[in-house]
C-alpha cells in the first residue's frame, strides 16, 4: 500500500489528502495494521531468511549431507504416498457421508475429532501404541500369534510409514468434509435420470460424480501438497527424526539444523523446497483470486 | 410397517463394512488417550481394553502438580489460554478491519493486499519458522508471550481476512449506500451496519484463530523455552526428553488439553462448518 502511494505522489501534483475520499482514507487506516504484521513478520522474516541462504557454500555443505539427501526422498515419498492416498480416501468416504442416514450423521460427528483435536496428544498417543514392549499393537500381536511385533519406529522406512498414517489420520476428515459439500452441490436429477436408465455404480461415479467433483479433487490435492510439505507435527511428535536422523523430511530438517544452530544451512533446506512450493502457490493464487 | 427388502439389507450391511473400519481408525488413539488417563500405572501398560480398577487419581495429580514435570500445569494451562484468546481477538480485529476495507470501502490496493495475504497463506508454516524464529529474536521477543501471540496472528489472518472478505462481497451494496444516505460516517457504518451482519462469520474466524494458537506446538517450542513462559503442548513435548517419562500422566495432561478445542468445535460447529468449508476451497 504504503509503495503504491509513495508511487502515485511522485507523478501526480495535487496532494494526496485532495484525491482520496473520506472513506478511502479510512480505509487506508483499517489495512494499515495488517500490513505492518505482513511486512514484519512475513516481508522481514522471508528476505532475512533469503539473505542468510545466500552463499553458495551453504548448498555444497547441503549436498554432501546425506541426512539432506534422505530428507528429500522422504519428502517426496510422504508426499507422493501421504496425498494420494489421504484424497482416494477422501473421495470414496465422502460418497460414504454424504448418504443420508442417522448413524452416518452421528459418526461423521465422532469423525471430525483428529481435525479437531490438536495434534501432539494423539499423535504421542500413537506413538505410545507403537512401543515395542508396552504398545498395545505388539501387545495384541504377542497374544494373538506368541511372537514379538516388529520395532515398529525402528525402521526407517517403517517408521515414515507409520508418520504418512498419522499424517493420514490428522487430515483425512478435513477433505472428506470439502469433498463432501463438492458431492452435495452436485444436482440429484443427474442420478436419478442415470438410475432410470440402469447405471451401475462405478458408472454413475464415471459419468456424473467425477466430471463434477475433477475441478475440487484437484484444487483440493495441490493445496493439501503445500500444508503436507510444511507438516512438522507428524514427523517429529512420533519419530523425532530418527533412527539415526533418517525419517527426517525437509519441514523437520529445516528445524533440525536451526536447532543446531546451522541457520544458514536450515534457510538453505528451505530455498531448495521452492521449486516444489512456487508453482504451487502460483497456481492456488490464480485459481482463488479470481 | 414394511418389512426392509433383501437389496436395503444387503445396502446397509455394505454401509456397515465401511462404517465400522471408519469409526476404529478415528477413535483408537483417542480412546487409548483416554484409557490411559483413566488407568492407574500398572493398568495403563497391561494392554486391556478396559481398566480393572478405573480411576480419577491421574487427574488430581495433573490439577495438584503433583509431579516433577507438572510443577507448572496451572500456569502453563494459563498462558495457552492467554495467548490463545489474545491471537484469536487480535486477529478477528486485524482483518475484520482489513476486510471491511478491501470490500466494502473499496479502497485503492486492496486487491493487492488480498494477494499478498493469499501468499501468506500459502506459505508452508513449518518453513516460515525458521526465518520467523530469528525475526523474534531480532525483535528481542524470544521467550515472550507476544512473539507466540504475534507469530499467531500473522498465520491466521490471510485466512481470516480471505473469509471474511467473500462474506463481505455477499452483503449488498445498498446497505452502505442507505447508512451512508442517513448520515452515517464510515465508523458507524463499520460499528453499526457492517459487523452485526457479518457476526456468524466473525464468530466462525474466532473460533478458528483461537483453535489454531491453542493447537500450535511447533511456533511455541521454538519461540518459548522457560518452564513458566511455555504453553501446555511444549510441556507435554518435554516430556519425551525423560527415559522414565510417567505416560499416563502425559495422556492425562494430553487428554485435558485437547479438551476445550474438542468442546469448543462442537459448540459452534454450526459457524465453523459453513463459513470454514465455505472459504477453504472456492469451487
Amino acid at each position: 500500500m504504503a509503495i503504491t502511494l509513495s508511487g502515485d505522489h511522485a507523478i501526480a501534483s495535487p496532494p494526496l489528502s485532495a484525491r482520496l475520499t473520506t472513506p478511502q482514507v479510512w480505509g487506508i487506516v483499517l489495512l494499515a495494521p495488517y500490513l505492518l504484521v505482513f511486512l514484519a513478520f512475513v516481508v522481514y522474516p522471508v528476505g532475512y531468511g533469503l539473505w542468510l541462504a545466500r552463499h553458495p557454500a551453504s548448498y555444497v555443505a547441503l549436498y554432501h549431507d546425506p541426512i539432506f539427501a534422505r530428507a528429500a526422498v522422504n519428502t517426496l515419498i510422504f508426499l507422493l504416498v501421504g496425498i494420494n492416498v489421504k484424497m482416494a480416501i477422501a473421495l470414496f468416504l465422502s460418497g460414504f457421508f454424504a448418504q443420508q442416514r442417522t448413524w452416518i450423521k452421528w459418526l461423521s460427528v465422532l469423525f471430525i475429532l483428529p481435525w479437531a483435536v490438536p495434534s501432539i496428544p494423539t499423535i504421542l498417543s500413537v506413538r505410545f501404541m507403537l512401543n515395542p514392549e508396552w504398545g498395545v499393537i505388539n501387545q495384541l500381536i504377542f497374544k494373538l500369534t506368541a511372537e514379538d511385533g516388529p520395532n515398529w519406529l525402528n525402521d526407517p522406512t517403517v517408521a515414515l510409514g507409520m508418520a504418512i498414517g498419522v499424517h493420514i489420520w490428522k487430515s483425512l476428515p478435513f477433505w472428506t468434509l470439502i469433498l463432501m459439500t463438492g458431492r452435495l452441490a452436485i444436482s440429484h436429477d443427474l442420478y436419478e435420470a442415470a438410475e432410470v436408465d440402469g447405471a451401475s455404480w462405478s458408472q454413475k461415479f464415471r459419468y456424473i460424480t467425477w466430471p463434477s467433483m475433477q475441478t475440487l479433487y484437484i484444487t483440493c490435492t495441490l493445496l493439501s501438497m503445500i500444508w503436507t510439505l510444511g507438516d512438522f507435527n507428524s514427523v517429529y511428535l512420533l519419530t523425532g527424526g530418527g533412527p539415526a536422523d533418517l525419517t527426517h523430511v525437509l519441514a523437520t530438517l529445516g528445524i533440525r539444523y536451526l536447532r543446531l544452530d546451522q541457520l544458514s544451512l536450515a534457510m538453505a533446506s528451505i530455498v531448495c523446497a521452492l521449486p516444489l512450493v512456487l508453482p504451487l502457490v502460483y497456481f492456488m493464487m490464480k485459481r482463488l483470486s479470481r | 410397517m414394511k418389512l426392509p427388502t433383501l437389496r436395503e439389507v444387503g445396502t446397509e450391511a455394505k454401509l456397515l463394512l465401511i462404517g465400522i473400519p471408519v469409526f476404529i481408525w478415528t477413535m483408537v488413539p483417542i480412546y487409548h488417550m483416554f484409557l490411559f488417563a483413566i488407568s492407574p500405572k500398572e493398568d495403563a501398560f497391561s494392554g486391556k481394553l478396559w481398566p480393572d480398577h478405573p480411576t480419577l487419581n491421574n487427574f488430581s495429580i495433573v490439577f495438584n502438580q503433583q509431579h516433577y514435570f507438572l510443577r507448572d500445569f496451572w500456569i502453563q494451562f494459563w498462558n495457552s489460554v492467554v495467548i490463545a484468546v489474545s491471537a484469536g481477538a487480535l486477529t478477528l480485529l486485524i482483518a475484520t478491519a482489513a476486510a471491511f476495507a478491501i470490500s466494502r470501502l473499496r479502497v485503492p490496493g486492496g486487491r493487492w493486499v488480498m494477494n499478498l495475504a493469499l501468499f501468506t497463506y500459502f506459505i508452508p508454516a513449518a518453513f516460515l519458522a525458521v526465518p520467523m524464529y530469528r525475526t523474534m529474536g531480532n525483535y528481542g521477543l524470544l521467550n515472550n508471550h507476544w512473539s507466540l501471540i504475534l507469530a499467531m496472528v500473522t498465520i491466521a489472518s490471510p485466512y481470516a481476512i480471505w473469509v471474511l472478505k467473500q462474506a463481505s462481497d455477499k452483503l449488498p451494496v445498498e446497505l452502505d449506500e442507505a447508512a451512508t444516505m442517513d448520515g452515517a460516517t464510515t465508523l458507524q457504518l463499520f460499528r453499526l451496519v457492517y459487523v452485526p451482519l457479518m457476526m456468524p462469520s466473525l464468530v466462525a474466524i474466532g473460533t478458528y484463530a483461537i483453535l489454531l494458537a491453542w493447537n500450535e506446538y511447533l511456533y511455541a517450542f521454538l519461540l518459548l523455552s522457560k518452564d513458566t513462559e511455555i504453553t501446555l503442548p511444549v510441556a507435554l513435548g518435554n516430556f519425551l526428553a525423560a527415559d522414565d517419562s510417567p505416560w499416563e500422566l502425559l495422556m492425562t495432561t494430553g487428554f485435558i488439553y485437547a479438551l476445550p478445542p474438542a468442546a469448543i468445535y462442537y459448540a459452534f460447529k454450526r459457524y465453523m462448518v459453513g463459513g470454514l468449508t465455505a472459504g477453504a476451497v472456492k469451487s
